[in-house]
């Protein structure tokens, strides 16, 4: 009991001993805290070796192969970008004939994870809801919830690794994979934005005298519209990224494209490549990010 | 309008020995209630007494303790052995529910949060498709007309006012056709201007159309001014039900304790 309680108390007119203590962080929780930080700590030390951390000088001092290659690299290829001819031939044939040009290739990814993120959105709606506590029974959420993680855990080369083998070499494979691992993904992240909503609408909706179904159009999805379509729409961002990844295993694409030509040492075209990429993944980006600001 | 009414006919609501407990607290304990079909009954109470509870447990957004305790709907059982029972959306049907913070879909119109109104007596394919029928639309905008906001039907409901919304929340009401309101602090969040629009549209939907209304109020001379009969509850139990006329001071100090007046809102005693 410290002077200044006793002070407050005499003042308020109450018994000192009627106001209770300050609260206390528990010694379980400072315990808990203790371990994991200190965990973290020295699983960084052990695996400083393993990662050949030693090594980093490198990076700063060994460069002559640098030198060999980036003079290369920094004549990119710009002839290979865009299809040959006037403005509206080559335009319209980087639509037309993906394989001519490197933006063509390009388009093509992005095509590819349109679709894929595309597919993914109508996975994730059922299994989001599955998933979400306030709306399905708590057995079903563990199940569906092992499932996401399932989904999500596999590599997005893996799958597409076995959809190539099931489908064939080409975009169709990078579609399903990007679908099945964003499913995985974009289940979890709208769980989430559906198990944070005010239950207030709910109910209102509810009150009525309306079925289940009718409560989830009518009092969650108007709840969590935005947030799904944010989501949806930076899902698409990275998968345009990770579909340039998938080309290099023979899903079609700028990434095939790469990957060849990185095999060919061509690489005046790989710098050229990785132009395109960057200018096309920045203007998703910022495009997606613009729409995305205005949905929130 | 009367208490006496209606005796043979199935009432709004008979509840019987209601318990409910959250945690270690009883928010309502060995609750026994009748109202009839017709009256304008105000729930009162101080905070926590189980005012809100008693309501939710009438349209079922809340199961009550497992026993003995039962509540039934127009004649039809809604609660029972601790659980909802499957009559229990034909009975929300019949309830128009008015909640303390309006409960609309913030981000649909208010006309679309009056049409939900209609979700619990059309098809169901209807209802989730929101393909409402042309005579549900017209009765939706006489209902916001009627309750003085179809100026803003289009607007999105979190851009009102909440008088605008409580009024909208009525408008709802009306569409689903009900045949009695539960209004659960309906104008708890209102300034006193709004809230008296909303309480005599309360009235006015009990004397005119006969709907019954329970509705639970902070403020006693609400009560008083608004409802015929009122009933208090106190720790979970009820500890007055009468006509309002015979409040005095003495039965306040009992309900709410010496400072019985901060219960008062415009009108101090």
């Amino acid at each position: 009991m410290t002077d200044a309680r006793v002070d407050m108390a005499v003042k308020g007119g109450v018994s000192p001993t009627a106001i209770p203590n300050p609260p206390k962080r528990s010694a379980s929780a400072l315990a808990f805290d203790v371990l994991l930080w200190g965990g973290l700590a020295i699983v960084l030390i052990a695996s400083f070796g393993k990662v050949d951390m030693q090594n980093f000088g490198r990076l700063f001092s060994g460069s002559e192969n640098i030198s060999t290659y980036g003079a290369e690299l920094l004549q990119p290829d710009w002839g290979a970008i865009f299809p040959p001819g006037d403005f509206w031939t080559s335009f319209k044939a980087i639509f037309t004939q993906p394989t001519a040009s490197l933006a063509g290739q390009m388009w093509l990814t992005v095509q590819i994870a349109l679709w894929g993120t595309f597919l993914a959105v109508f996975l994730a709606l059922p299994l989001s809801l599955m998933a979400s506590r306030n709306i399905a029974p708590g057995w079903m959420v563990f199940i569906v919830r092992r499932v996401m993680d399932l989904l999500r855990s596999i590599p997005d080369l893996v799958i597409a690794t076995l959809f190539i083998v099931a489908v064939g070499l080409g975009p169709l494979a990078g579609v399903l994979a990007l679908a099945l691992n964003t499913g995985g993904v974009l289940a979890k992240l709208f769980s989430e934005a559906v198990e944070s909503i005010d239950k207030g609408p709910v109910e209102g909706v509810r009150a009525t005298g309306a079925g289940q179904l009718h409560e989830i159009v009518w009092g969650v999805f108007p709840q969590v519209a935005p947030l799904w379509t944010s989501f949806a729409l930076y899902r698409f961002e990275s998968n345009s990224r990770a579909a340039t990844v998938l080309g290099l295993i023979g899903a079609g694409g700028i990434g095939q494209t790469l990957f060849e030509s990185i095999q060919a040492f061509d690489y005046s075209r790989v710098a050229a490549i990785a132009i395109v990429i960057v200018v096309a993944v920045t203007l998703i980006d910022t495009l997606s990010q613009v729409m995305r600001k205005r949905l929130l | 309008m009367s208490s006496s009414a209606a005796a043979a006919a199935p009432g709004l609501v008979s509840a019987r020995d209601v318990s409910k407990t959250f945690g270690s607290r009883k928010a309502l304990d060995g609750v026994s209630v009748e109202v009839a079909s017709g009256e304008m009954v105000a729930l009162i109470g101080p905070s926590g007494s189980g005012k809100s509870t008693l309501l939710r447990s009438i349209t079922g957004l809340q199961s009550i303790d497992p026993g003995k305790g039962t509540i039934s709907v127009f004649g039809e059982t809604v609660q029972k052995d601790g659980r909802v029972t499957g009559a229990v959306r034909k009975a929300r049907g019949k309830l128009g529910m008015i909640f303390q913070q309006f409960n609309l879909v913030g981000r649909l119109s208010l006309f679309s949060n009056v049409m939900l109104g209609a979700l619990g007596r059309l098809p169901a394919w209807q209802g989730l498709l929101g393909a409402w029928p042309k005579a549900d639309k017209d009765k939706a905008m006489a209902a916001l007309h009627r309750v003085g906001v179809s100026d803003y039907a289009a607007q999105r409901a979190n851009t009102l006012s909440g008088g605008q919304q409580q009024r909208g929340a009525i408008a709802r009401a009306i569409v689903q056709g009900a045949k009695a309101i539960l209004a659960d602090e309906p104008v708890a969040s209102l300034d006193p201007v709004s809230a008296r629009k909303v309480m005599e549209l309360l009235v006015e939907l009990n004397q005119r159309d006969g709907l019954g209304v329970i509705v639970t109020l902070h403020q006693v001379d609400y009560a008083i001014r608004y409802c015929d009969r009122v009933i208090a509850l106190q720790g979970g139990k009820v500890v007055y039900d009468g006509p309002s006329t015979a409040l005095d001071q003495a039965r306040l100090i009992e309900i709410y304790g010496p400072e019985f007046e901060d219960a008062f809102w415009e009108t101090k005693a």
